[in-house]
C-alpha cells in the first residue's frame, strides 16, 4: 500500500495526526446538574442555577454519564479506571459560566484502548490498522456564543453548558487524511452501537480537534498545531490536507511551525490561526474540591459490560460465518442503525443471505427513492420478515414479492394480506401449468422443433411465456421441471 | 416589660412555646435595637419586615395548635454570605452589590423552616477573607467592646463573621449564622465574648453559600451560650443531596445530649500551641481552662501536634488557590457588577469589572491563588500544601489515641484596634494560627469565652473534637461556661 | 520563589484583574512577603504522603439520570447586567 506523503521541494514529508474527539454523552440530564440535554430548546431554558454558575451553586455527578464513558471504554478494549477524579480547568470565556470547566486531567475514568480501522470498507483486501486510544475522560461542554445577532454584542446561550462530553484522545497513530477519516467513522459507529453518543457531527454532538505535524519519514516528530471543532469528516480530511501542506511550505521556506490553535474555515477550506493568543493558556488544573473521587464497584462494572451489544467487528465476523460476503457483512455492520435493523430481521427467523440481499438491494433501493433513512422505513423488520417468509416457503415468487413490497410501502399493509387480497399466491397446480405449457407449445410449434433440434437457448423463451401465461404466479422451479418434461 | 434583648435562643423559643409572650413582640423589640445600632455597622441590609412575617407565622401556628419548629419565634441575623431569596446578598463586596438571589441557601432555608426570622443580612469581611471585618465594601464593623483605658478606639469584632459577632455581643439578636473557613466563626466569637462552633466538615450544606474555599468552608451558629449554639446547629445541619461534600448522616440531638460532666474524658493540651512569646493573658486563660475542665472530671494529657506551625502557610496556599477558581464566576456576564470601559472587549470587561468590584484583600488572595496553581509552581506549592495538610490531619488522628478533645486558645490575642494590623497582610494572617489546623482537618471546633484581658477585652478558649463528635465539643464548652464566671458585657456606647 | 513586576502583571492578566503600575509595584512586595513565608512548607518531609483529596471520609454520590431542573430562564436572567431577550449580552467577540 502506498504511504501518504506530501511532496515538498526538499523531498517527501510524512504527516502525523492525532485526534481528540468530543462526543456528547447520550443521557437525559447534564453531567453535574439536573437540566435536560435535549437539543433545539429555547435559549437559556435548559439551564439551571448550577449551569448558570450562580453564587453558591455546586455540582452533583450523573451516574449515567459515567456509565456511558465506561461502556464506551469497554467497547474499545480499554483499561477502566475504577478510581478517577475531576479536575478544574480554569480559563475565562463567555461560554464558560463558572470560569472553569470540570474535566479530568490527572486521573481519567478510562485509560488506554484501541480501535481497529479498515481503510477501505468496500475492498475486502483492504488494509487494516490499529489506532491506539490514550484515554477517555468525562467533562462539561460549554455554552454557545452567537456573534451575528447584534452589531456590538455577542449573545450567550447556556443550554449546552454542562452537557456531558466524552473526550476520546487518540495516540498520534494516523498518517493520512484517509486514516483519520476511517478512524472517525469507526469510532462514531462504535459510539452508536454502544448508544453512548448519537455521533451527529452536523448537530455538533460529535466534534474533532485535529493535531497535525509533519516530518521527513523516519525523522523526529515535528511541532504540531491543533485545529479545533471540526464538525464533519470531509472538513476534517480537508483540514488535515491543508494544514500538512501549509506546514511543509512554511518549513521549506525557512519558517517554523508555531504550536498554536487554529480554526477550520469551511468557506475557504483552509485553517487559520485563532486571534487573541498573546498569552498561552495556563489552565491551572487542580482537583475540584466540590467533588470527591469517583469510585466504581464491581456491580457497576459488571452491569456496564453486560449491557454492551455485539460490537461491529464481532458482528461482521459472525455475519461472514453465516454465509454473507465480506462486502455485505461490512456494509451491514458499518452503521449501528443498519446492523440493529438486520438483527431484528434475523430474529424473525429470516435466513441471513436472503435477508441481507433483500435489505441491501430492495429495501435500500426503495428508501433511496423515497428519500428516507432506515429509521424512517415504512416497512418494519417484522413486516419484511413476513414478506421474505412467503417467498422462502414458495407461497409467492421473487418477482411477485417485488410487487407486494411496493404495495406494502404505499399502504403499510401486511404482506400476507396483500397476497390474499390480490390473489397473488403462486400456483403449484401442475395441471394448470401443464395446460398452459401445452397451449404455448401448440402455438409455437416451430420453436419447439428448433429447441428439440439443439437450440437450448429457446428454453428461456418457453419459461418466459409460461410465466406470463401464469401471470407470474407459478412456482418457477415447477415450471422448469414441467417444461423439461414436456419439451424433452 | 421583658427586655427581649437579654433573652437567648432557648429562652425565646421556650417563652413563645409556653405563651409567655408573642413572637411578634420579640421581633419588634429586636428590630428596634437593630435600627438604633447603625453605628456598629453590623448589618449591611436590615429586613425588619421579614422578622415580623416569620414571627406572625409562628404566632398563628401556635394559636392553631400546630407544632412549632426548633427555632420558632427566634429572630436571628444572617451573615451576608448566605443567599437569601428576594433579599440582596453581597458577600460584603461591590461586585455583588444589588445581587438579589432567586434561591435560598439550604442552611438559611432550614432555619426559616425551623421558625426563625431574619432581622437582616450581616456585614462581614469581603468574600469571607479577613480576620477583623476591615475588608467589607460596606465599611468596617465596629466591635461593641471598648478597652478599659477610657479611650474609645474602635476595635475589631474579629472576622470574617464580624457583623455576626458584633450584633450578638451588642444584643441586637440572640444568635446569628457565621461561616468558618480558617477561624471565621471562632475568632470573632472569642473577640466579643460569645460562643460559636464550626461543625465537622460536611455537617452543614454549602449549597447557596457564596463559596470562598470549598474544602474548608463550613456554616455554623454563633450565640451567647453553648446551649443556644447546640439548638441552632441542630436546625442548620443535615444532609443535602445538592452538595456532594454533604455528610449523609442523621443530625444528632445535640441540645438533649448536653452534659457538662466530663468524667472519663481526656483533654489533650498541644505543646506546639504554647507559642514562644505567647500573650500572657492568653496563656493564663488557657491554664484556667485546663483547671476548669479538670474540675469537670476530665483527665488532662500533654499531646503533640508536630506539624502545627505549617498549618497557617498550608492554609494560605490552599484557601487562596480554591478561592481564585471559585471567584472566577464573578465576571460581569450573568449577575453582579459589570464595568465596561469605552471600546472594551470581553476580556477587558472581565479585568475592569473584577478590578473595580473586588476589594484589595480579595484581589491579593486571588493573585496568590492563581500564582500557586500556575504552571511550574503547582507541585511546589499546591501539591506540597495538600500533603502537609494530610500530615496535619494525621497529627490529630494520632492525638486521638491519647485524648478525646483538645483545649487551646482560640486566638493569639484579644481584639486589636481597627487599622492596627493593616500595614502587612501577614500580620493579619497570623491571627488564625490556632484556628486553622482544625479547619484543615475538617474537625469540629468551638470557641467559648474564657476570660478578660488586662485591657478588659474578651478572650476565647477553643475546644477541638474528633470528626462527627460535636457533642463532646459542646459538652466541654458547657463545662467551661459553667465555671468561667464570664458575665462581662460590652457597655452600650452606640 | 519570588516574583518580579513582570510576573505580577502576568498573574493579574491570568486572574483577569486590571492593575495599575503603582498597584503592581505594591503587589510585588506583598506577594513576595507572603511567598517567602509559605516557602517554609518546603521543609516538611512528605515522603510517601498522598495529597489530601477528601477532608472527611465520604463517598461520591451519583445522581440518577432524570431531568429535575432547568426551565427557569426568568430566574437565570433575573440579575443579568445586560439581558438581550432570552440571552446574556456581552461585548462582541471575534473568533
Amino acid at each position: 500500500m502506498t504511504e501518504y506523503r506530501i511532496q515538498g521541494n526538499t523531498g517527501e514529508w510524512e504527516v502525523v495526526i492525532g485526534l481528540e474527539v468530543h462526543a456528547q454523552v447520550t443521557s437525559e440530564s447534564k453531567l453535574f446538574s439536573g437540566s435536560s440535554t435535549g437539543f433545539g430548546a429555547e435559549p437559556n431554558s435548559h439551564v439551571s442555577l448550577v449551569d448558570a454558575a450562580m453564587p453558591g451553586m455546586l455540582p452533583v455527578p450523573n451516574r449515567e454519564c459515567l456509565r456511558q464513558a465506561v461502556r464506551t471504554g469497554m467497547a474499545i478494549n480499554a483499561q477502566i479506571n475504577r478510581w478517577s477524579r475531576f479536575d478544574r480547568k480554569n480559563y475565562f470565556y463567555a461560554d464558560l459560566p463558572q470560569g472553569y470547566q470540570i474535566s479530568q486531567l490527572y486521573h481519567p475514568i478510562v485509560g488506554e484502548g484501541e480501535i481497529e480501522v479498515t481503510l477501505n470498507e468496500k475492498d475486502p483486501d483492504s488494509a487494516v490498522k490499529t489506532i491506539g486510544i490514550e484515554r477517555i475522560h468525562v467533562e462539561q461542554d460549554a455554552g454557545k456564543l452567537m456573534h451575528d445577532q447584534h452589531p456590538t454584542m455577542s449573545f450567550v446561550d447556556l443550554n449546552r453548558s454542562g452537557v456531558a462530553l466524552m473526550e476520546i484522545v487518540s495516540r498520534p497513530d494516523m498518517r493520512s487524511p484517509q486514516e483519520a477519516g476511517a478512524y472517525v467513522k469507526k469510532l462514531r459507529s462504535i459510539l452508536r452501537y454502544v448508544g453512548s453518543c448519537d455521533g451527529n457531527m452536523e448537530q455538533g454532538s460529535m466534534r474533532a480537534d485535529v493535531n497535525v505535524s509533519v516530518r521527513k519519514p523516519g525523522g523526529e516528530l515535528g511541532t504540531r498545531t491543533e485545529t479545533k471543532n471540526v464538525n464533519s469528516i470531509r472538513f476534517m480530511m480537508q483540514a488535515i490536507e491543508y494544514e500538512a501542506q501549509r506546514q511543509v511550505d512554511l518549513i521549506e521556506s525557512g519558517g517554523a511551525v508555531v504550536q498554536e490553535t487554529r480554526l477550520f474555515d469551511a468557506n475557504k477550506m483552509e485553517t487559520r490561526s485563532m486571534r487573541s493568543k498573546e498569552d498561552a493558556h495556563d489552565y491551572r488544573y487542580f482537583p475540584d474540591p466540590d467533588l470527591l473521587p469517583v469510585e466504581l464497584d464491581d456491580a457497576f462494572l459488571e452491569e456496564c459490560r453486560a449491557s454492551l451489544p455485539e460490537l461491529p467487528d464481532a458482528k461482521r465476523a459472525r455475519y461472514e460465518s453465516l454465509g454473507l460476503t465480506a462486502y455485505n457483512a461490512a456494509v451491514l455492520t458499518a452503521e449501528a442503525e443498519t446492523a440493529f435493523w438486520f438483527e431484528d430481521l434475523l430474529a424473525e427467523g429470516v435466513e441471513a443471505k436472503q435477508g441481507s440481499n433483500w435489505l441491501m438491494s430492495e429495501l435500500f433501493g426503495a428508501l433511496n427513492k423515497l428519500g428516507k433513512t432506515l429509521d424512517e422505513s415504512p416497512v418494519s423488520p417484522k413486516q419484511a420478515a413476513e414478506l421474505l417468509r412467503l417467498v422462502a416457503d414458495g407461497t409467492i415468487s421473487g418477482s411477485i414479492a417485488k410487487q407486494v413490497f411496493e404495495i406494502m410501502l404505499e399502504t403499510g399493509q401486511a404482506a400476507s394480506a396483500i397476497v390474499e387480497e390480490k390473489g397473488l399466491k403462486q400456483t403449484s397446480d401442475t395441471g394448470a401449468i401443464e395446460a398452459e405449457i401445452a397451449k404455448i407449445m401448440a402455438a409455437n410449434e416451430d420453436k419447439v422443433t428448433e429447441y428439440r433440434s439443439g437450440k437450448d437457448k429457446l428454453f428461456g423463451f418457453f419459461v418466459g411465456q409460461t410465466m406470463k401465461a401464469m401471470q407470474g404466479k407459478a412456482n418457477p422451479q415447477i415450471i422448469n421441471d414441467l417444461l423439461k418434461k414436456a419439451l424433452g | 416589660m421583658t427586655d427581649f434583648s437579654r433573652l437567648g435562643v432557648a429562652a425565646i423559643r421556650d417563652g413563645v412555646a409556653d405563651g409567655a409572650f408573642k413572637a411578634v413582640e420579640v421581633a419588634e423589640a429586636l428590630n428596634a435595637r437593630v435600627s438604633a445600632a447603625k453605628a456598629l455597622n453590623a448589618f449591611i441590609f436590615e429586613t425588619p419586615e421579614k422578622a415580623i412575617e416569620a414571627a406572625q407565622a409562628v404566632d398563628s401556628d401556635r394559636a392553631a395548635g400546630k407544632p412549632l419548629g426548633k427555632m420558632a419565634g427566634v429572630p436571628i441575623g444572617m451573615k451576608d454570605l448566605f443567599c437569601t431569596e428576594g433579599v440582596q446578598t453581597t458577600a460584603a463586596s461591590h461586585i455583588l452589590e444589588g445581587f438579589v438571589p432567586t434561591y435560598e441557601s439550604t442552611v438559611s432555608a432550614n432555619l426559616w423552616k425551623a421558625g426563625a426570622g431574619m432581622l437582616g443580612k450581616l456585614n462581614m469581611d469581603q468574600f469571607a477573607m479577613g480576620s477583623s471585618n476591615e475588608t467589607s465594601y460596606f465599611g468596617n464593623v465596629i466591635s461593641p467592646w471598648r478597652r478599659n483605658d477610657g479611650g474609645n478606639a474602635a476595635l475589631a469584632p474579629g472576622g470574617s463573621s464580624g457583623g455576626s459577632s458584633s450584633a450578638i455581643a451588642a444584643r441586637l439578636c440572640p444568635a446569628a449564622t457565621g461561616t468558618d473557613t480558617g477561624g471565621s466563626i471562632r475568632q470573632p466569637a472569642a473577640f466579643v465574648g460569645i460562643s460559636g462552633i464550626k461543625p465537622t466538615y460536611g455537617r452543614c450544606s454549602r449549597w447557596g453559600v457564596v463559596a470562598f474555599a470549598s474544602s474548608l468552608d463550613q456554616a455554623g451558629p454563633m450565640a451567647r451560650d453553648v446551649r443556644d449554639c447546640a439548638i441552632m446547629l441542630e436546625a442548620m445541619a443535615g444532609f443535602d443531596p445538592k452538595d456532594s461534600t454533604s455528610l449523609d448522616l442523621p443530625v444528632p440531638a445535640w441540645e438533649a445530649g448536653l452534659n457538662s460532666d466530663l468524667k472519663g474524658k481526656r483533654i489533650g493540651i498541644p505543646k506546639e500551641y504554647r507559642l514562644d512569646g505567647i500573650d500572657e493573658d492568653i496563656s493564663k486563660m488557657w491554664d484556667n481552662g485546663i483547671a476548669w475542665l479538670k474540675d469537670a472530671g476530665a483527665e488532662i494529657v500533654d499531646i503533640s501536634l508536630p506539624h502545627t506551625k505549617y498549618a497557617l502557610p498550608a492554609y494560605y496556599i490552599i484557601a487562596p488557590a480554591e478561592a481564585s477558581s471559585n471567584l472566577a464566576r464573578y465576571d460581569g456576564v450573568r449577575f453582579g457588577l459589570r464595568d465596561l470601559p469605552e471600546g472594551a472587549g470581553l476580556q477587558d470587561m472581565y479585568a475592569a469589572t473584577r478590578a473595580a468590584g473586588f476589594g484589595e484583600e480579595v484581589r491579593r488572595r486571588i493573585m496568590i491563588g492563581t500564582y500557586v496553581l500556575s504552571a511550574g509552581f503547582y507541585d511546589a506549592y499546591y501539591t506540597q500544601a495538600q500533603k502537609v495538610r494530610a500530615l496535619i490531619s494525621r497529627d490529630f488522628d494520632n492525638a486521638w489515641a491519647s485524648c478525646d478533645l483538645i483545649l487551646a486558645p482560640t486566638a493569639p490575642s484579644a481584639a486589636f484596634g481597627l487599622g492596627e494590623k493593616n500595614a502587612d497582610p501577614l500580620s493579619m494572617y497570623l491571627n488564625d494560627v490556632f484556628a486553622v489546623p482544625a479547619s484543615l482537618a475538617g474537625l469540629p471546633a468551638m470557641s467559648v469565652p474564657g476570660g478578660l484581658s488586662k485591657e478588659g477585652l474578651p478572650m476565647g478558649l477553643q475546644i477541638i473534637g474528633k470528626a462527627l463528635d460535636e457533642q463532646a465539643v459542646l459538652n466541654a464548652g458547657l463545662a467551661i461556661e459553667q465555671r468561667s464566671g464570664f458575665t462581662a458585657e460590652a457597655g452600650e456606647w452606640w | 520563589m519570588s516574583v518580579d513586576k513582570d510576573t505580577v502583571n502576568k498573574i493579574a492578566r491570568l486572574s483577569r484583574i486590571a492593575i495599575s503600575n503603582a498597584e503592581a509595584d505594591k503587589m510585588v512586595g506583598e506577594l513576595n512577603g507572603i511567598l517567602a513565608w509559605v516557602e517554609q512548607l518546603g521543609e516538611v518531609d512528605v515522603t510517601g504522603v498522598e495529597p489530601m483529596t477528601a477532608v472527611i471520609p465520604n463517598t461520591l454520590r451519583l445522581r440518577d439520570d432524570v431531568v429535575t431542573d432547568g426551565d427557569v430562564r426568568d430566574k437565570v436572567l433575573a440579575n443579568a447586567p445586560a439581558k438581550e431577550g432570552s440571552f446574556f449580552g456581552v461585548p462582541k467577540v471575534i473568533e
